[in-house]
C-alpha cells in the first residue's frame, strides 16, 4: 500500500444467491483512494457501484458472498498508532464499533428515508458522537451546533429541535451530511447524494462537501450516474460496467480523452447545453444479466466497435498514461484503428477548446505497445 | 401562428389545508401550447410544475382561471362531450414507471384499458392488433403484451407508459418528469423515442422536468416557474441566451456542465427573493421581445433589462 493511500480495494469479487441462481455482481474491482482526494464511481444502475461501497461499510445483504479480494484501510487508532486493516476480514461487530461512522461515514441517496422521523435532528447528530467518542452531552451538543453551522444551516439552535418532516429536502440532506461528519471521519462515501435534489440545491450541497473536504482533509468517494456531478467534484473517475472497472483515469483524461466505448456512450448520451443534434446518442440495449456471466467482454453486445476477440476473452486493463487505464481490446496494438463517433469527436473538441486543455489527437492509443502486449498476456 | 392547442389563462390552484391555511401552489399562470410543439416547464421542487400538469388534465379541479383545449373550455365543470374530448386528446406519462403501472395487470391490458373504456375497437382481434402495433412503435415486441410490469426494466416500463399514453392518438401528452427516474443512457433512448413519435404523429408535449440540459434539448419553448408564478417564458433560444429574471439566471448557472475545467470555474448565482425584495404578486407580464416575457414590476423590469444590455 502506497504511503498516501487510505483505502485500497483489490480484486474484489462478490456474488449474490437468489432464487434464480447465483448472480456474480462484482467481478474483480480495484479502486484506490488517496488521502484528501475525491474519487467518483460512475455507471448505470446494476453496474455494482453501490454494492462495492456496501462491502466497504459492511452493509452487504445477507445473501451476499465475498469470493475474494481485499479492502485495505489505513487509519490512526485511538492510541495514535497507524493501522492497516482488511475490512473484509473484520467481524461486523468490530466494523460497527471501530470503523463505521467513526472513520468511514456514508451519505445515502434519499434524505427522507435515511433520517429517523421520530427523533429530533439534534439528537440524531449527537447519537453517533455519544456512541463512538467519550464525550459528555454538553460537548456533543456544542459540536452538533458547530456541524449544523458548518453545513450551512442558519439558526442552528432552533433547528436542533426540529423533526425531519419540518425540513425541506436540501436541508435534510445537509443534516445527513452533518451526521456523517459528526465523528470526524477520514472517508466520506456519498451514494448519489444529490439525485433527489434540484439543480440549485445540488450545486450548493456539492460545493459544501468540497468546502468541508478542503477544511478537514477528508477523502470522498462519490457514487453517481450524473457526469455533470463527476466533472464538478472528482479528482479521479472509475467507470464501472457489469461488475468491473472498465476505465479509470483522472477527471480530465476521462472527460477529454476517453478510451473505452462505454465511456464514449455515457458521455454522448448526456446532452450539454450546446447539444443541438437531431438525436441523442444512446447506448443500445441494456446491461447484461449477471446471472449468466458473459464469456468475453460484457459490453460487447452493446458495443458498435466490438471486435471478434471481445466475444471470447475479457480485455485486460491497457495502460494509456500513468493514471489512465482502460479495459478494451481497441487499445491493443494489433487492434484496428477506430474513429470516434462524429458527434462525440465534435463534442470532445468543443469541450477541450472551451477548457483550454490539449490532448494529443487520439491515434492508436497504446503508448507502449510492448507493455500492452505483456499485460494482455500475448 | 396557428391557433394554440392549449391555452392556459391565469390558472390558480389552491389546496385548503385547514380553515386558516391554504397552500397556493399555482398563482395565476398563463401560457399556450401550439400543435406539434414541445413546451418545457422548469423550476425547483415546490414551484408548482407538476400541479399545473395535473390541473390541466383535470386530476385536480382548478381554483380559478380558464383552460382552453382543442376548442373546448376544460377548466370548469365538464359536460359529457367535453370530458370525452379531453380524455381522447390529452394523455399523461408519469414520473415513476413502476408505481404508475398496475402490477396485477398484463402490459397488454394496461395499454388496452383506454381502448376498452372509449370503445375504440370493434373486436378482440382489432384490439390485439392495435396493442401490438403500439408496442412495436415504442420499441418493445408484441409478445411483451403478455408480461407483467415487474418483468421489465425501468426503461422498458417507461416505454409501456408511453405506449399507454400514445395508443389513443392524443394531441397533447403531458410528460411529468418522465425521464428523471431513468439512467443517463436510458434517458437518451426514451427522449429519442418521444421525438420520433412527435415527428410521426405531430402530437404536442408539455414536458415537465428539472434537468435543464434535457429540457433545452427537447423543448421549443420554455416556461420558468418559481413558487407558483411563471417568472419567465419564451423560446428555448431566448431563455438560454438572454435570461432576464434573476431566478432564471440563478437556475441556469446551476446546470452542471460535463466539462471538468469549465465546471470548476463555474460560479453559482444565488437568488433570494426576499433579499432582492421581489414580490411576485406585484409583478405584471412584460414583453422582452418576440414571445419572450418576464414577470416583473415596471422598476424591476427596467433594472433587469438595463443590466442585461448595458454592461
Amino acid at each position: 500500500m502506497k504511503d498516501k493511500t487510505i483505502l485500497e480495494i483489490k480484486d474484489l469479487d462478490i456474488s449474490f444467491r437468489t432464487n434464480a441462481g447465483v448472480i456474480h455482481a462484482i467481478r474483480g474491482v480495484d479502486i484506490d483512494l488517496q488521502k484528501g482526494e475525491t474519487v467518483a464511481i460512475v455507471g448505470e444502475s446494476g453496474s455494482g457501484k453501490s454494492v462495492t461501497m456496501k462491502a466497504v461499510t459492511g452493509l452487504l445483504d445477507t445473501n451476499a458472498t465475498v469470493n475474494g479480494g481485499s479492502i485495505l484501510y489505513r487509519y490512526t487508532d485511538d492510541a495514535g498508532q497507524e493501522q492497516i486493516v482488511d475490512l473484509l476480514k473484520m467481524s461486523i461487530r468490530d466494523l460497527r464499533s471501530r470503523i463505521n461512522g467513526r472513520h468511514i461515514s456514508m451519505v445515502f441517496q434519499d434524505p427522507m428515508t435515511s433520517l429517523d422521523p421520530t427523533m429530533q435532528i439534534g439528537r440524531q447528530i449527537m447519537e453517533g458522537m455519544l456512541l463512538h467518542k467519550k464525550v459528555s452531552r454538553q460537548e456533543a451538543r456544542a459540536h452538533a451546533l458547530e456541524l449544523l453551522e458548518l453545513v450551512g444551516i442558519t439558526d442552528a439552535e432552533k433547528r436542533m429541535k426540529n423533526y425531519p418532516h419540518q425540513l425541506s429536502g436540501g436541508m435534510r440532506q445537509r443534516v445527513v451530511i452533518a451526521i456523517a461528519l459528526s465523528s470526524d471521519p477520514d472517508i466520506l462515501i456519498c451514494d448519489e447524494p444529490t439525485t433527489a435534489l434540484d439543480v440549485t440545491i445540488q450545486a450548493r450541497i456539492l460545493d459544501l462537501i468540497k468546502d468541508i473536504q478542503r477544511r478537514i482533509g477528508l477523502s470522498v468517494i462519490y457514487i453517481t450516474h450524473d457526469l455533470g456531478v463527476v466533472a464538478k467534484v472528482a479528482d479521479y473517475v472509475n467507470v464501472m460496467y457489469a461488475g468491473r472497472i472498465v476505465e479509470v483515469g483522472n477527471v480530465n483524461e476521462i472527460f477529454y480523452d476517453p478510451k473505452h466505448p462505454y465511456t464514449w456512450g455515457l458521455l454522448s448520451a448526456m446532452p450539454d447545453l450546446e447539444t443541438d443534434d437531431d438525436r441523442l446518442y444512446s447506448i443500445p440495449g441494456s446491461p447484461p444479466n449477471l446471472l449468466h456471466e458473459p464469456a468475453g467482454d460484457a459490453f460487447a453486445p452493446r458495443n458498435a466497435f466490438a471486435l471478434a476477440i471481445d466475444e471470447k476473452a475479457q480485455p485486460p486493463m491497457f495502460k494509456v498514461s500513468d493514471t489512465h487505464f482502460a479495459a478494451t481490446w481497441l487499445l491493443h496494438p494489433d487492434a484496428p484503428k477506430v474513429e470516434l463517433p462524429e458527434e462525440l469527436r465534435h463534442r470532445l473538441d468543443r469541450a477541450r477548446k472551451e477548457a483550454g486543455v490539449h490532448f494529443d489527437p487520439p491515434g492508436n492509443p497504446a503508448a507502449d505497445p510492448a507493455g500492452a502486449r505483456k499485460e494482455a498476456g500475448l | 401562428m396557428s391557433e394554440p392547442l392549449l391555452k392556459v389563462e391565469n390558472l390558480k390552484q389552491y389546496f385548503p389545508i385547514s380553515r386558516r391555511y391554504t397552500v397556493k401552489a399555482v398563482n395565476g399562470v398563463s401560457f399556450e401550447i401550439y400543435p406539434g410543439e414541445t413546451y418545457g416547464l422548469v423550476g425547483e421542487s415546490g414551484s408548482g410544475k407538476t400541479t399545473i400538469g395535473r390541473s390541466i388534465i383535470r386530476l385536480y379541479d382548478p381554483t380559478d382561471g380558464t383552460i382552453t383545449f382543442n376548442g373546448g373550455v376544460i377548466s370548469g365543470p365538464l359536460d359529457k362531450d367535453t370530458r370525452k374530448m379531453l380524455r381522447e386528446n390529452m394523455q399523461m406519462i408519469f414520473q415513476d414507471p413502476m408505481s404508475s403501472l398496475n402490477p396485477r395487470k398484463k402490459v397488454g391490458d394496461i395499454i388496452g384499458e383506454g381502448l376498452d373504456i372509449q370503445k375504440r375497437c370493434a373486436n378482440a382481434k382489432e384490439r390485439a392488433d392495435t396493442i401490438s402495433e403500439i408496442l412495436k412503435k415504442v420499441g418493445l415486441s408484441p409478445a411483451h403484451a403478455e408480461r407483467y410490469p415487474h418483468q421489465f426494466s425501468g426503461g422498458q416500463r417507461q416505454r409501456v407508459g408511453i405506449a399507454r399514453a400514445l395508443v389513443l392518438g392524443p394531441k397533447l401528452i403531458i410528460a411529468d418528469e418522465c425521464i428523471s427516474a431513468l439512467d443517463v443512457s436510458i434517458q437518451a433512448q426514451v427522449v429519442n423515442l418521444m421525438k420520433d413519435i412527435q415527428d410521426e404523429t405531430k402530437c404536442a408535449y408539455l414536458f415537465i422536468a428539472h434537468d435543464l440540459s434535457m429540457v433545452k434539448y427537447i423543448s421549443d419553448r420554455i416556461g420558468v416557474l418559481h413558487l407558483g408564478y411563471m417568472v419567465e417564458t419564451g423560446t428555448t433560444e431566448e431563455i438560454f441566451s438572454n435570461p432576464v429574471h434573476p431566478y432564471t439566471k440563478s437556475l441556469l448557472s446551476a446546470v452542471p456542465n460535463p466539462n471538468p475545467e469549465v465546471e470548476k470555474r463555474r460560479t453559482l448565482i444565488t437568488y433570494n427573493k426576499e433579499e432582492a425584495g421581489i414580490d411576485y404578486s406585484k409583478g405584471t407580464t412584460h414583453a422582452v421581445g418576440g414571445s419572450h416575457t418576464v414577470l416583473a414590476t415596471d422598476e424591476e423590469f427596467a433594472a433587469w433589462t438595463r443590466q442585461g444590455t448595458g454592461s
